[in-house]
């Protein structure tokens, strides 16, 4: 039988990605001194199934360099190697490394890195330095790959009939032979007897045995010398190409056409764990789109989903016991009013729990700061300590791979240019180690992203005085403290001295705000000086859909995002002034709003012209209000927000569509977009 | 809504291709009918802001916003009241590796042929720089004259020519005829 492994290589790819990263975080959590026996085991799990993996698919420079991985791993495992910090470099490094080298994988290139020697040969000056201490007693199947001059010996053993009534048992052979080097251990095709002729007692079982040894054959028949008369002994052996991949008994036990070296290296493992993980990809892949990517979902949240399905073929019986029929009496009326109820109940908790599937908990974005802190703290020589909290809040996953990005900024700007290197922050008065917090929760229907540090906070005279450089503030002009804090936000806005690898490009803040914008969140800043930042970033929990206020507009219905509007209201004359011909403020307690007309900018016919007559719906637009002026409120519901560009194009002012109730389309109005058609500037003016 | 009926055409060369045929101001135009998804009657579309006025909207489509085309408009001719036979052809149109799905709205749907490559004849140049990219070429079916419209260029190029222009070429397309079938 032929197996086209490509098709797994993907979940290979996943896997592997999940795989370095438990490894990652395993080796950041690692206390060097004393390491638990529970990381070390995770990460060496880790890398012995991209090692089996690896193989299996034929990727023979990651099976080749995680092999030394493992080797190192499994010698600290068992307490024949100190674990140094060395080590945990060389690990975290080979992390970055082998990530690079999926990545070449998946984009089938070919990778080519002064870093795989180099680490290559650490590792094996480090292993060769402790050959000693590695070859004493057990010799693991790591230890004996690495021996020179294996062998690979078939061994077909078929025990004789009375060999188990002459008190030698098979088992203590295999045992044995497994001192020798790596066994696999098959059941050969026996001739078993009718069920009513089977001695008991007897044994009719026969095995293929592969071994890989670099033991002469006298010692493997030695294992054999008890039993040799009664048994069918035979041996045959083959050379391995290359020591150091454990290579030929994967072609034996499913022949490949594949050229490549293949190998099951987990079917000889000590651990039992491990070659259920190994077979893992077969089973996960058949569902498996080769581009699409995938998710995990867990078994409670699928539960779920069936027992509302269960819940909802019910209520459809009853419904349609209805339906049958011929005639609809009062009672068969309100049963129906109870099951369409019902139905409204379960739709919703059903469309809840589907979107529960996409949610993904925060730490997979979170996972990878710890790193990333560390490695630019060292870089910086700044001393950082990373905290993290609510990694378990839930965030939808395409939500989630954007914001990733943005957050991976901020941090690094904390990083940069936040906090001070230990000698200020001591002649500050602050502790000499520095924090920075990543907070995430639930408030309402967003989700909250905190990023903190307690390092300088924003320089507000540097920051204007820059603006005022760039000209993006005049000369004169006196600014807030608040709306010099927003200044950091304008493009080609860097107050980095120097431009390093870290930051200070220009392109920063900006595109951080525009990607939180274009997920429909908002991001805000609070910094006071000498004491920290704190940049806040509010993000809809899914960008599938939406709690949104319908609103008329002559004969058109829109839909508002609900989580953007303040308040809506109808305004007094005397509160309305006329800037210019198209330019209305609105003054609102103590401030005054632009009003944008809605059925202007959309070209529609309206009952409304003139603000007075409409009502005026207060919303936000990056964190500015503006003031849109609609005919009338309609409800509110939730929508299920639908693309316009699927088969159309990118409306400006228009976010997206949902289908109404009836039927209709109704579009999803995008304020920022509105704002920016309407051509107001974004400057509130607080009134005197 | 009506559904498509197949022409029964056993015998169909390989090089032909069936048109699903469409009337506009008196015009016969065809469309591959592959690229045909269904074909509706008229309904009320909603109104895109700020969009060409041949953009009638979108409608909902089976859960898919669908945006719906004035072909009229498109071509620059006087446009009619919609009525009862006022007809939207559902396309489906791959625009630069997209695949998007159109309405278009015409006067009547009118039959399916099948054509041969060998009987269309190349559109006419008229010499000046016109784009006439999104018509595939002339053909006869049943005495009449068909504009075989290459629908992926019709409704993926932006640059089309000058509603009037384009009113202009159609009806002169409609004029040399009689002399591009003797020649």
């Amino acid at each position: 039988m032929e197996i086209d492994l490509s098709q797994f290589s993907q979940v290979f790819f996943e896997e592997s990605l999940e795989g370095l990263e438990s490894m990652e975080s395993e080796l950041l959590k690692l206390d060097v001194n004393e390491p638990e026996d529970e990381s070390i085991n995770t990460i060496f799990r880790a890398a012995h199934s991209i090692k089996g993996g690896s193989a299996t698919f034929g990727f023979s420079q990651v099976a080749n360099y995680t092999h030394l991985l493992e080797t190192l791993l499994d010698e600290i495992r068992d307490g024949r190697r100190q674990m140094t910090s060395e080590h945990q470099d060389m690990l975290l490094l080979s992390v970055d490394l082998l990530r690079n080298m999926i990545d070449a994988l998946m984009r089938k290139t070919d990778f080519d890195d002064p870093l795989l020697s180099q680490l290559e040969k650490r590792f094996t000056a480090e292993l060769e330095g402790a050959a000693e201490g590695a070859q004493v007693d057990d010799a693991t199947q790591a230890d004996a790959e690495q021996t020179p001059d294996e062998q690979l010996w078939h061994i077909d053993f078929q025990a004789g009939i009375d060999i188990l009534r002459c008190g030698n048992d098979p088992l203590l052979m295999f045992t044995e032979l497994r001192q020798l080097g790596e066994l696999t251990v098959k059941l050969a095709e026996a001739n078993y007897p009718d069920f009513a002729d089977i001695d008991p007692e007897a044994c009719y079982l026969s095995w293929n045995l592969e071994l890989i040894t670099d033991q002469k054959i006298e010692r493997l028949k030695e294992v054999f010398e008890w039993v040799e008369d009664e048994c069918t002994i035979h041996y045959s052996s083959s050379v391995i190409d290359t020591p150091e991949m454990k290579e030929p008994q994967g072609t034996s036990e499913s022949p490949q056409s594949t050229p490549v070296p293949e190998s099951t290296p987990a079917s000889t493992s000590a651990s039992n764990s491990l070659p259920a993980e190994t077979m893992k990809p077969k089973v996960v892949s058949q569902a498996k789109s080769p581009e699409g990517g995938s998710i995990r979902v867990s078994i409670e949240k699928i539960d779920l989903l069936i027992n509302m399905v269960g819940e909802l073929v019910i209520t459809q019986a009853m419904l349609g016991q209805i339906g049958q029929q011929d005639v609809i009496d009062e009672e068969s009326l309100l049963s129906m009013k109870q099951g369409l109820e019902q139905l409204a109940s379960h739709t919703r908790d059903l469309q809840e729990s589907v979107m529960q599937i996409r949610m993904l908990p925060i730490s997979f974005a979170f996972n990878r700061f710890p790193r990333l802190v560390r490695d630019i703290g060292q870089q910086l020589g700044k001393k950082v300590d990373l905290i993290l909290n609510g990694e378990d809040t839930e965030l939808d996953k395409t939500v989630m791979e954007k914001i990733v990005d943005p957050m991976v900024h901020l941090v690094r700007n904390s990083l940069d240019h936040g906090l001070e290197t230990p000698e200020i922050r001591v002649s500050k008065g602050k502790p000499e180690t520095g924090s920075i917090t990543l907070n995430a929760f639930h408030q309402g229907g967003n989700i909250i992203i905190e990023i903190i540090d307690d390092g300088a906070g924003l320089d507000t005279d540097r920051i204007l005085q820059k603006a005022k450089e760039k000209g993006l503030v005049a000369e004169e002009e006196e600014l807030t403290t608040e709306a010099i804090h927003q200044l950091i936000f304008k493009a080609g806005f860097s107050t980095a001295d120097a431009v390093s690898d870290l930051s200070g490009r220009g392109v920063g803040m900006d595109v951080v705000r525009r990607n939180i914008n274009e997920l429909n969140g908002t991001i805000e800043l609070k910094s006071t000086q000498d004491k920290g930042s704190r940049f806040t970033i509010r993000l809809p929990l899914t960008l599938a859909i939406l709690d949104g206020q319908l609103v008329r507009i002559g004969h058109h219905t829109y839909v508002v995002p609900l989580v953007s509007i303040h308040e809506s209201l109808q305004v007094e004359p005397q509160r309305i002034n006329r800037i210019s011909e198209n330019n209305e403020l609105v003054r609102l307690r103590d401030e005054y709003l632009p009003v944008i007309k809605v059925f202007q900018e959309f070209d529609h016919e309206a009952d409304a012209i003139e603000i007075k007559d409409g009502l005026v719906m207060v919303v936000d637009s990056n964190n500015e209000k503006v003031g849109l002026l609609v005919d009338e409120l309609l409800s509110q519901q939730q929508v299920v927000i639908k693309s316009l560009e699927d088969n159309y194009s990118k409306v400006p002012g228009v976010s997206g569509a949902t289908i109404l109730g009836d039927g209709t389309v109704a579009l999803i109005i995008d304020i920022s977009g509105l704002v920016s058609l309407a051509g107001i500037t974004n400057t509130n003016e607080h009134a005197a | 809504m009506t559904e498509l009926t197949q022409q029964e055409q056993a015998n169909m060369d390989d090089a032909s291709q069936q048109y699903l045929t469409f009337i506009m101001a008196s015009e016969e135009y065809g469309v591959d009918i592959l690229s045909v998804q269904e074909i509706r009657g008229w309904e009320a579309t909603t109104v895109i802001p700020n969009s060409p006025s041949h953009v009638k909207g979108v409608i909902n489509l089976r859960g898919t916003i669908v945006p719906i085309i004035d072909l009229r408009q498109r071509f620059g001719i006087e446009t009619l009241e919609y009525g009862a036979t006022t007809v939207v052809i559902v396309v489906k149109v791959a625009i630069s590796d997209e695949h998007k799905v159109i309405g278009i709205v015409v006067d009547a749907v009118s039959d399916v042929f099948s054509v041969n490559d060998a009987d269309v004849r190349d559109a006419p140049d008229f010499g000046d720089d016109t784009n006439l990219s999104f018509i595939k070429g002339l053909t006869n079916a049943a005495d009449k004259m068909v504009i075989l419209l290459d629908i992926n260029m019709l409704l993926g190029s932006e640059i089309l020519p000058e509603a009037s222009q384009l009113s202009n070429l159609i009806n002169n397309i409609d004029a040399p005829q009689p002399q591009a079938v003797n020649a």
